[in-house]
């Protein structure tokens, strides 16, 4: 398809004569176990068009039942984000015709979420906290999935034909709306990004979804508006869809901005309208108008009773919260000691958890993070998959360090046992046993070893002796290249030191 | 063996369960019946599909269950007859639409399953206005029925079919969806019984959806202690059903046995009678107000004045409804599907096969729903119409602190020509004016035959409404007002109908000659 690339100011020209007003509508996919309105499974990933009942497939005569999961998920949400909890409130249909929505309207929630009117704190990267304030939360269900084939770009335009899969029409999902943010200047891409991921964070943490963002987990619709400095009118928004990726998310408000801005410069107007954002090109193209006046003829869903939420009920979810994230970061990084680097890199790579369960299991907060930011994240990225995935388990991380510590195995075997254990061979203790894992600690053989890496490199073996105590690295290298790594580096070195007569 | 197909369901269960009739001869009776009375160009038509095979091997297995004294349901072997409304595995289930012809349901619906339950032989699928949207059973896509009283005349609708079925002797029992009376009209001008469960009562689990805030299914039959033995069968709680309750249904059989309305109060619906009523219609129901009060019923009047607006607010909320529930039809997933020429996108899919697939009832109430709910006119047409709802609902609150009962006539009138409303939706829905504010409530109703009117000499039919969840009472009051009025007939009203025309017999089925020709003796 063609796209034509359009005008843009550059982000500071922008930032200079107008101001962004963002507001974000996040769906969050649940993971209860069965669908929003019928008994079947909510899964990734299955044969299309398997996890499907008549419900889902809105065949004559269906009706939906609630999931009380997902509306007690939808609450501890609410809650999570500081919100009112509805007393009674109601599904209502949004009608309108595409084949990815069996019934043709969706089940949704209109005039009474069940959730509105709270905020959240987004701590940016220099640590300035922007509060964001939250409308609503409610329920409603998602829609399944096309795949339009025969086209050369995977869009419906030049499609011969589309295929949908209905394994996901029905899954719950909550809509979190924010109030317009105004405010955020030139900080408002960083602010969209960290915005998400909060919201991620707190859905995750709550235990309620997935929250994977490749997965659709969780996905953004990005609104962007932009109002002439000091004026108080906000202008014509647009609504960039599904940007699915953190960093989409900056990327496709920075774009938004800048091409508002030069739109605006102009002296056109901008069209209120949804658009696509393209992760190659990192920008935005016109999707379909969208006005206030989009007709979906909400009405209540009359197969629907009321859900009436009693205080009792409300008071037991909330007191099954979990902590709050922020507060659980604040906790935990004094509790192990990490700078803030450290941490906000444990952070990012989604290992807060592991390292949690890891120390809890019985290693040191540095053993614990020396693991999960090193060996086991390079393979979770190999395997494109997240560290927790990948099947290391606390217990295997003890046993593995106290390999290493009581001396049996050094770090480069420790590698290869973990290795076995993954490929289901056993403890660490028997991979080491059925691989002939363990260190040579008999001082004999490493003796003749280091002898012949002196004898090979006489002239470092000479920059020894005369002080340069860092030279021993090479020999080092050189036995433990000769005892294929099975020796321990450290006391390698004691003993060349000591054939040296050199102090270490 | 000929009387076998005029028993009522509840004396031919006595029979089976004295193992003096046996399940397979009466269900073979009642297929015998519908190959000899509805199929023809001057044939009743009340069924759409006859299920023969399932038919008889459900009946043979209630015979072999019951020579090994396995315990059965009191009504196992009983034949009945179910609207093509509801979904049933193993037969088409059509709507009486184009846009579903040929579709087999994956699913059985709730009231299916409890039938089956009870071993109840299902013999086919009867006849109904397209999406149960009519009055006279004329919008079905497969043709009319015709009343067995004079088969020029319309058998009421939507549920023409199932009561004609009834009323033709084809089935003792059938099932009906009533969303503004369509379960209660056909029985009052095919004098038969029907009956409108509470809203919730019975699952509408199952029972392709008009407007799901008013629709019910409920039982038609020839008795009311039949319509009392079928409800007990399909009502109750359903989990796959919201809006169902979780109340008991009382005891509704044992009201219907009992039948007593001594110091009952049974009100008179001031706004439910006179003008637009025909004066056959109200002489008999002038009658029926005496003989209730000659056993001792105390009649009062009571008035409800909102029910003026009652056909107004249910031609909003209805339609609205409709609009939605009847999206779901757009050729994507199953049913009818019509491919343009040209370049075929999915919204001119869509709209091709909805356009072929939906006759023009539907289309105008979708239509006129699709308006009701657009922005702009939602608070004027949808909006009220849920106030007005509210008031019919005070209107019936305030009128049972008057009286235990209310009664009215069903419909305006007995059966019209086929043919002469068609052409006037206004004068058809005009039919429904007595039966609608029960749906807008949700409280149940119960028509039973009243009489012949004396200027046409057809069905009247009585019509009972109770407080929600108070169906018993309405085979109370209805159980004693038959047993009088029978008494007054000398025997039941259908007695009284005329005889069908019997096809020449299938010439291999020459051994059922005597069943075939059942019923057309007086």
């Amino acid at each position: 398809m063609s796209m034509a690339t359009e005008e843009i100011l550059t982000f500071e020209e922008a930032l200079e004569k107008y101001d962004p007003v963002l507001g974000f509508e996040v769906h969050v996919e649940l993971n209860t176990r069965t669908k929003m309105f019928s008994s079947a499974p909510n899964a990734f990933g299955d044969t299309p068009n398997t996890n499907v009942t008549p419900v889902d497939l809105g065949l004559p005569g269906v009706l939906p039942v609630v999931n009380r999961v997902a509306v007690e998920s939808s609450i501890k949400i609410g809650l999570a984000l500081g919100c009112k909890i509805a007393e009674k409130c109601y599904f209502a249909r949004k009608n309108y015709f595409y084949p990815d929505t069996p019934k043709n309207f969706q089940t949704s929630q209109f005039e009474d979420p069940i959730a509105y009117d709270g905020s959240i704190d987004i701590e940016l990267a220099d640590g300035t906290v922007f509060r964001v304030e939250i409308e609503r939360a409610h329920m409603e269900e998602d829609a399944g999935k096309l795949t339009h084939m025969g086209g050369s770009t995977g869009r419906i335009q030049g499609a011969e034909y589309s295929l949908v899969d209905y394994n996901r029409s029905g899954v719950p999902l909550v809509e979190i709306v924010t109030k317009p943010i105004v405010g955020a200047g030139a900080r408002a891409p960083e602010l969209a990004k960290a915005y998400v991921a909060a919201i991620r964070e707190v859905v995750k943490n709550l235990g309620v979804s997935d929250a994977r963002m490749e997965r659709g987990n969780v996905r953004c619709d990005a609104n962007v508006s932009l109002k002439p400095k000091g004026q108080e009118k906000f202008g014509t928004r647009t609504e960039t869809k599904n940007v699915n990726s953190l960093r989409a998310v900056e990327h496709a408000v920075r774009y938004e901005i800048q091409r508002h801005a030069a739109v605006l410069d102009s002296g056109t107007a901008i069209v209120q309208e949804t658009r696509h954002w393209h992760e190659d090109t990192r920008s935005t193209t016109s999707g379909r108008p969208k006005s206030d006046a989009d007709d979906y003829r909400y009405f209540p869903e009359p197969d629907l009773v009321p859900i009436v939420t009693t205080e009792e009920w409300i008071e037991r979810l909330r007191s099954e919260l979990p902590e709050p994230p922020a507060e659980r970061r604040k906790r935990l990084q004094q509790d192990w000691g990490y700078s803030d680097a450290e941490f906000r890199d444990v952070v990012n790579a989604g290992v807060m958890s592991s390292i949690e369960d890891t120390i809890a299991a019985g290693v040191k907060p540095a053993v614990a993070r020396k693991w999960w930011m090193g060996e086991i994240s390079r393979r979770a990225k190999v395997a494109d998959v997240e560290p927790s995935e990948l099947g290391v388990t606390p217990e295997l991380i003890v046993e593995l360090n106290s390999l290493i510590e009581s001396g049996k195995i050094n770090d480069k075997l420790s590698r290869e046992v973990l290795d076995g254990v993954l490929a289901g061979e056993g403890t660490p203790t028997e991979v080491v046993e059925a691989r002939g894992l363990a260190v040579v600690s008999d001082d004999g053989p490493l003796l003749e070893a280091i002898d012949a890496a002196l004898a090979a490199q006489p002239d470092v073996a000479d920059k020894i002796r005369g002080g340069k105590v860092q030279a021993v690295g090479a020999i080092v290298g050189g036995v433990m290249k000769a005892t294929r790594g099975q020796a321990d580096a450290g006391r390698v070195r004691e003993l060349i030191l000591q054939r040296l007569g050199v102090e270490g | 063996m000929t009387e076998l197909i005029r028993l009522s369901a509840a004396a031919l269960a006595q029979k089976l369960g004295s193992k003096e009739v046996s399940a397979v001869e009466a269900t073979q009776a009642h297929l015998d019946r519908i190959a000899a009375v509805d199929g023809g160009d001057d044939g009743v038509h009340a069924f759409l599909h006859v299920n023969t095979d399932e038919a008889l091997a459900v009946a043979a297995g209630v015979d072999k269950a019951r020579a090994n004294s396995e315990k059965l349901h009191p009504l196992a072997g009983v034949p009945i007859a179910v609207k093509d409304l509801i979904v049933t595995k193993g037969q088409p289930t059509t709507a009486g639409s184009k846009i579903l012809e040929g579709w087999h349901s994956p699913y059985d619906a709730t009231v299916i399953r409890r039938l089956r339950a009870a071993g109840m032989p299902i013999l086919g699928k009867t006849n109904l206005d397209e999406f149960a949207m009519g009055s006279s059973t004329e919008h079905s896509a497969y043709g009319p029925t015709r009343n067995p009283w004079d088969l020029d005349r319309i058998p009421g609708g939507s549920g023409g079919g199932s009561a004609a079925a009834v009323a033709a002797f084809e089935a003792p029992l059938a099932l009906g969806t009533d969303t503004g009376g369509s379960i209660r009209q056909p029985g009052a001008v095919t004098g038969t019984v029907g009956v409108k469960p509470t809203y919730g009562g019975v699952s509408r689990y199952g029972a392709i959806a008009m407007a799901s805030s008013l629709d019910q299914i409920g039982p038609v039959s020839r008795t009311v202690l039949d319509s009392a033995l079928l409800h007990e069968v399909i009502g109750g709680h359903d989990p796959n059903d919201s809006t169902s309750l979780t109340d008991s249904l009382g005891a509704l059989v044992e009201a219907a046995r009992l039948g007593n309305v001594e110091g009952m109060r049974i009100g008179v619906i001031k706004e439910l009678q006179g003008e637009g009523y025909q004066a056959g219609v109200l002489t008999r129901f002038g009658e029926s107000l005496e003989l209730l009060r000659g056993a001792g019923a105390q009649i009062v009047e009571v008035s409800c004045p909102n029910f003026d607006y009652a056909l107004g607010a249910y031609y909003l909320i209805m339609p609205s409804e409709a609009s939605s529930n009847l999206a779901k039809y757009d050729g994507v997933r199953f049913g009818l599907r019509v491919v343009p020429e040209g370049a075929p996108t999915i919204e001119r899919v869509m709209g091709a096969t909805r356009a072929a697939g939906f006759g023009d009832e539907v289309k105008r109430r979708i239509i006129l729903g699709t308006y009701a709910l657009s922005a702009g006119y939602y608070d004027a047409y949808y909006g009220s119409a849920q106030k007005v709802r509210t008031l019919i609902q005070r209107d019936f609150d305030a009128a049972f602190k008057q009286a235990d009962v209310l009664i009215s006539p069903t419909a305006p009138t007995t059966a019209f020509k086929l043919g002469e409303k068609l052409d006037d939706p206004l004068a058809m829905y005009l039919n429904d004016v007595a039966t609608i504010p029960a749906n807008m409530a949700g409280v149940p109703g119960l028509s039973l035959p009243g009489g012949l009117a004396d200027e046409d000499g057809l069905p009247v039919g009585i019509q009972l409404l109770a407080p929600a969840r108070e169906d018993a009472r309405l085979y109370r009051v209805g159980a004693v007002l038959e047993s009088l009025l029978e008494a007054s007939w000398g025997g039941p009203l259908l007695d009284r109908a005329p005889a069908l025309r019997v096809a020449a017999p299938n010439p291999e089925a020459a051994d059922r000659v005597e069943t075939s020709t059942a019923g057309g003796t007086n």
